[in-house]
């Protein structure tokens, strides 16, 4: 079989489309490059969405956590908490059994049993999470001249935050909202491993990549195209970010930029 | 456990719970609790080993040896870890494997890697077939282990070789001014300084590690995970004492609260350390702490 007609049969087949058996014997190189890139639609998925998402979210809750009204702060603070302290996996397994249990009760609940909705459903809030406190933490170190000139000016309230605060904030939480968004497209790959269920092998790529290391024994193909994969992604990421970056920071003297940092710490 | 627990269908609901909670299988979720426990006193100083290494050879001045040092503490970077999970416990076994055969089957002239199969002289099994079932358990777990090492040992890698370059550099001048060899200054000034400014990075990251533990699941022992699906899936009276229905979200939720406490204490406790650490020392924290006292 050539590699173009492996291609048109699985190059979809993560969502449904195209060849209804997974490959059985006689793995070639071609199968698992497609059936892995294949893969990769869901963690795109999964990441961008819940990314996209999250943002709203995470600009709320750091904005409530830095606001010295305790109705607004002590809820913000424990989201973060409860999301950043506790393992992605185990909020997984927790929000999949959830979202069974509230199935019983109302038939609104149903979608958010499958992967596509439930598991988004868990990355948004943790990702939230995770960046609100990247955010808190940008919101305390902005210049306190910034915020008393916005003051001279006769700024005030929602406006002085939309002028000021939040571009400010955005441009010093920047490159750990980059680390953040690389993080959180690694943590995709715990989808389905953690309860949500990969309706008829529709997987994302690291099912498939394991998949193939179960069904050949041998890890030293599927998992390196699989970061072939990921380093790909990354380094887009790192492109389109960094674009991001060069905007935010348009205002500033150009020859003192701070270098975008990528420290990354798998795992959540 | 107890000795009402006899007959649990006549029990109401307090009693009912006790005896529950204290099945022979819920004490072996207990135990994996433990061997949780046990892993992270493990990894944790092997990691720190491995970082060391690592962050030792990435200023090595041999080159071969800081390109080793770099290419591992790099690769990490980019892909993501628990590709790393499931890539290295097949790879470490069969790699294993491998060099036993090597090294008890020379006069074995038949390809070890059959189309599907990976095939070795019997005597180069691990464990042995005929091993007892604890050896094959410890043989996972210590797989577990050295997975977590590698992986978490490239991230404290970062960490210190971050920390290496941080220390002042008028300070290791000095040491050679003194006359001391890169060896002495290695060992005399930089590794006794390096700490303070490691220990932020490494707090992070044993965070990091503890909320990497579930992953043991993925491993294939029989950690909290593992005991959480079991024991709180729907139970059929014809085959326990204790029937119930599918109670898996409330494990779950009980383990979640479990990390949760178990992230604040550590919190707590390293929080502890740092202040102890920057007592008296040239930093920012060390400053506030003393205008703080006067």
């Amino acid at each position: 079989m050539s590699c173009l007609q492996t291609i048109s049969d699985y190059a979809f087949r993560s969502l449904g489309y195209g060849e209804r058996l997974l490959p059985r014997g006689d793995f070639t190189l071609c199968q698992q490059f497609t059936l892995i890139g294949s893969g990769m639609i869901w963690n795109v998925y999964f990441g961008v969405l819940a990314l996209l998402a999250g943002f709203f979210l995470a600009v709320t809750l750091a904005v409530g956590k830095s606001s010295a009204n305790p109705m607004a702060r002590k809820p913000a603070e424990w989201f973060i908490f409860v999301f950043r302290g506790s393992p992605l996996f185990i909020q997984f397994f927790f929000g999949y059994f959830l979202f069974l249990s509230l199935k019983s009760v109302s038939s609104v609940f149903d979608p958010f049993t499958s992967a596509a909705l439930g598991a988004l459903v868990v990355l948004f809030l943790n990702t939230s999470a995770y960046t609100a406190e990247i955010f808190y933490g940008a919101l305390l170190s902005i210049p306190k001249g910034d915020v008393e000139a916005a003051d001279a000016y006769g700024m005030t309230g929602f406006k002085r935050f939309r002028r000021i605060t939040f571009p400010t904030m955005l441009r010093l939480a920047w490159p750990s909202y980059t680390n953040e968004a690389i993080f959180l497209f690694h943590a995709t790959t715990l989808v389905f491993f953690s309860g949500f269920p990969a309706l008829r092998q529709k997987g994302d790529a690291l099912y498939y990549a394991s998949y193939f290391a179960d069904k050949t024994f041998n890890p030293f193909v599927p998992y390196p195209i699989l970061a072939g994969y990921f380093i790909l992604l990354t380094l887009v990421l790192i492109g389109l970010f960094g674009v991001a970056n060069r905007r935010l920071n348009r205002h500033m003297p150009q020859t003192k930029l701070p270098r975008m940092k990528f420290r990354l710490n798998l795992i959540r | 456990m107890f000795s009402y627990c006899t007959d649990p269908s006549t029990l109401d609901n307090l009693a009912w719970l006790s005896c529950y909670l204290t099945t022979g299988k819920h004490s072996a979720m207990y135990v994996s609790v433990f061997v949780v426990l046990l892993l992270l006193a493990i990894t944790a100083p092997m990691a720190l080993l491995f970082g060391f290494g690592a962050a030792t050879a990435s200023r090595s001045t041999i080159l071969p040896l800081r390109w080793l040092g770099r290419a591992y503490t790099s690769i990490v970077r980019g892909v993501p870890d628990i590709a790393f999970f499931l890539f290295f416990v097949i790879a470490l076994d069969q790699g294993f494997e491998w060099l036993r055969h090597k090294v008890k089957c020379p006069d074995w002239d038949e390809p070890i890697r059959r189309g599907v199969d990976f095939v070795v002289c019997d005597a180069a099994k691990l464990p042995l077939g005929n091993a007892p079932q604890w050896v094959h358990e410890t043989y996972g777990f210590f797989l577990a282990v050295l997975t977590f090492a590698i992986v978490f040992g490239a991230f404290a890698a970062n960490v210190m070789y971050g920390a290496m370059q941080t220390v002042p550099r008028a300070q290791l001048e000095t040491a050679e001014a003194y006359g001391m060899t890169r060896r002495q200054t290695f060992w005399r000034v930089l590794v006794p300084q390096m700490w303070v400014y490691a220990l932020p990075g490494l707090s992070n990251l044993w965070m990091v590690l503890i909320k990497a533990t579930p992953l043991l699941f993925l491993l294939g022992v029989e950690d909290i995970v593992y005991w959480a699906r079991e024991l709180g899936g729907t139970q059929n009276p014809r085959f326990t004492d204790y029937p119930h229905g599918d109670w898996r979200m409330w494990y779950f939720l009980a383990l979640l609260v479990f990390y949760l406490m178990f992230t604040k204490v550590s919190e707590v406790v390293l929080d502890r350390i740092m202040k102890r650490l920057t007592k008296g020392q040239a930093t920012m924290g060390g400053e506030a702490q003393r205008k703080a006292a006067a």
